[in-house]
């Protein structure tokens, strides 16, 4: 029922409170001594002569997308993995494996086919 | 169902879970740095306190009246909304995992396995904030570099979840700890520990997979411009995420609040988050070991490691697991 | 339990009470996502919608739902949308108009699909299911059932989209050298 999840809810906010009040301590409990070197990008003591804008590799683009498509695919499996017991007892041991194992074949074939154009090495 | 049940009760155990967490998190600095300086055959902290057990208080009271620093170079809201959204996941997991038989710490859903995999899924939001709200080099590459390892590492541990719901044909982890086993399904799960720990190690970016805050090449990675108690959050969801994780490993693995062969659990069902406990205690030693052990890898094995080995062999095992379950069960 | 001298409220205020919240939650999101003026901010915001949405999803008792929301939206697709910020030049930073020159025109469609929609679920009869349902877990390994029993065909379809899904990344990501 939904209301199972009330304290989870209520964990959530607690939780987050808490790492709010943490945060706000110091601005209450520390000293206040500005100056302007404590104000700069940390750059190993050199004076920054860059902003942090730049591009980087497609790469990590990639990872996240590959990521979203297993993501899904692992989804799915769990409701079935959940099942599998009592669909074996109710319909057989074929229909709790085949449709699930052609659903793996088919994305082990990408996951194959991903593998061969080089998109899992990282230089 | 009135107010008292609804809201206080959930308060309470939220306010005490999260007391115990800081206090366990505390004590697991303390611990850490007590195993690693026996491991360099050095003593490590002595001073505060008899065996330096007070090291942990004053490490607190430091980081709480430090100055807060916010540099002028960051994005503010993003900047502070960050440790918050890092620590808050590492809590939250606790919700679900069953300190004893109808003891859950926060409440027994019957979707534990799904709430732990949901949580993680949360989890790189910190690490994203801090590192584009710091505008630094080594920040964002840091938090680049990290999330994508923590993504990358989490198909693998989806499916490891997935074989271990196969076996188990429940969601809830409380009946996951009281059905019974049969000796191969002991056996074929501890084969499979191993890998889910370098999961594991690699989710909360601990040593050897701790490449976005490579001292020599990244400073402090996504925390580089965080000080004072907003970078002890950073460690402390660092840390509280080594609890929590042993506290799943233990739960998934190796029978979580119960003694092996039913024993004590029934007649003392306090003792339950003690066992737990203990069991927490030997699975960080693990983690520390691990750490004292073995250096990193580079940055392009650690993501081909995840995606060309742990991959396919996640795969692999959890196919075999169904056909497992369905030909023996 | 003893009773309190107050009455107290009966549970479906507080129902509608975290609907409430969760809702704000979704609409505060929806909104930042349109009118902050950061690029990352408006991601962020994404992330937020994405999370009441999954909220609503609990508070309608589709638990399953919920997490993949969770999962694929506020975990993988709002990241792979950060990424995608920080991977593009210039925009990471600097603060854009939330106005362009197509403002009007997206502002009178927005309003158009608001009236049609608020109209069709208000007059649409809703079927209230009799009792709650229990168990989550059951419902969830009936989905599970269901994948590979009635929606079958619908199952090994959506493999192909993610197969194709998986070659597109593939050749959208390759270097042209």
């Amino acid at each position: 029922m939904a209301q199972d999840y009330f304290p989870l809810l209520v964990f959530i906010v607690v939780s987050i409170v808490f790492a709010f009040i943490a945060i706000g301590l110091p601005s209450i409990l520390g000293p206040r001594r500005k100056n302007q070197q404590k104000q700069e990008p940390y750059e190993s003591g050199i004076i920054p002569f860059q902003d942090a804008r730049r591009r980087f590799p497609i790469k990590y683009y990639l990872v996240a997308m590959l990521f979203i498509l297993f993501d899904i695919e692992v989804i799915f499996l769990y409701p079935w993995a959940g099942a599998l017991l009592p669909l074996r007892d109710g319909y057989g041991i074929w229909l709790a494996l085949v449709p699930m194992g052609v659903f793996l074949f088919i994305l082990i074939a990408g996951l194959v086919y991903e593998w061969s154009k080089g998109a899992l090495e990282w230089e | 169902m009135d107010w008292l049940n609804l809201l206080v009760i959930p308060i309470i155990r939220s306010v005490v879970i999260i007391v115990v967490l800081l206090t366990g998190f505390a004590y697991l600095t303390w611990y850490e740095r007590k195993l690693l300086a026996r491991f360099h055959v050095r003593y490590g902290p002595n001073r505060a306190g008899p065996k330096g057990l007070l090291q942990p208080i004053a490490d607190a009271v430091k980081a709480v009246f430090k100055e807060e620093i916010i540099p002028g170079h960051v994005d503010k809201v993003v900047y502070l909304l960050a440790p918050a959204l890092a620590l808050a996941p590492a809590l939250l997991i606790w919700a679900v995992i069953p300190l004893g038989k109808d003891f859950p710490a926060v409440a027994d859903v019957p979707i534990g396995f799904l709430w732990i995999l949901a949580i993680a899924g949360v989890e790189s939001y910190g690490v994203i904030l801090a590192g584009w709200s710091s505008n630094n080099n080594y920040s964002l590459l840091g938090a680049l570099r990290s999330s994508a390892q923590m993504i990358s590492y989490e198909i693998p541990l989806g499916l490891f979840l997935v074989s271990i719901l196969l076996l188990a044909g429940d969601f809830s982890l409380v009946n996951l700890v009281e059905a019974p086993r049969a000796w191969w399904e002991w056996l074929w799960l501890w084969i499979m520990f191993p890998l889910f720990f370098i999961c594991i190690l690699a989710e909360t970016n601990r040593s050897p997979f701790d490449l976005p805050e490579t001292e020599n090449e990244l400073v402090a990675g996504f925390q580089t411009e965080y000080g004072g108690i907003k970078f002890a959050l950073f460690f402390m969801a660092e840390y509280i995420s080594m609890i929590t994780t042993s506290a799943i490993m233990a739960t998934l693995f190796f029978g979580g609040y119960a003694l092996p062969f039913g024993i004590g659990s029934d007649i003392l069902p306090i003792l339950g988050p003690f066992i737990l406990a203990g069991k927490v205690i030997v699975l960080l030693f693990l983690f520390i070991w691990v750490r004292a052990s073995l250096g990193r890898p580079r940055y392009d094995q650690l993501m081909g490691f995840a995606w060309r080995t742990l991959l396919p062999i996640s795969l692999g095992y959890m196919i075999i697991t169904a056909l497992l379950t369905v030909f023996f069960k | 339990m003893p009773e309190l001298p107050i009455p107290i409220p009966p549970l479906p205020t507080l129902h509608e009470s975290v609907f409430m919240a969760i809702a704000l939650l979704t609409v505060v999101g929806a909104f930042l996502v349109v009118a902050a003026r950061n690029l990352f901010h408006n991601a962020l915001g994404l992330a937020l919608t994405f999370f009441g949405v999954a909220g609503v999803y609990f508070v309608a008792e589709a638990e399953f739902v919920g997490v993949a929301q969770v999962l694929v939206y506020v975990g993988a697709i709002s990241t792979l949308i950060t990424f995608a910020i920080m991977l593009t030049r210039g925009m990471m930073y600097g603060a854009t108009s939330p106005l362009n020159r197509q403002a009007g025109t997206a502002a009178i469609i927005a309003a158009t699909v608001f009236v049609v929609m608020a109209g069709l679920l208000g007059s649409l009869p809703w079927p209230v299911a009799e009792e709650p349902i229990v168990d989550g877990q059951i419902v969830i390994a009936n989905l599970g059932v269901g994948f590979v029993t009635e929606f079958v065909v619908a199952f090994l379809l959506l493999a192909v989209l993610l197969l194709v899904a998986l070659a597109g990344a593939i050749v959208l990501a390759q270097d042209r050298k």
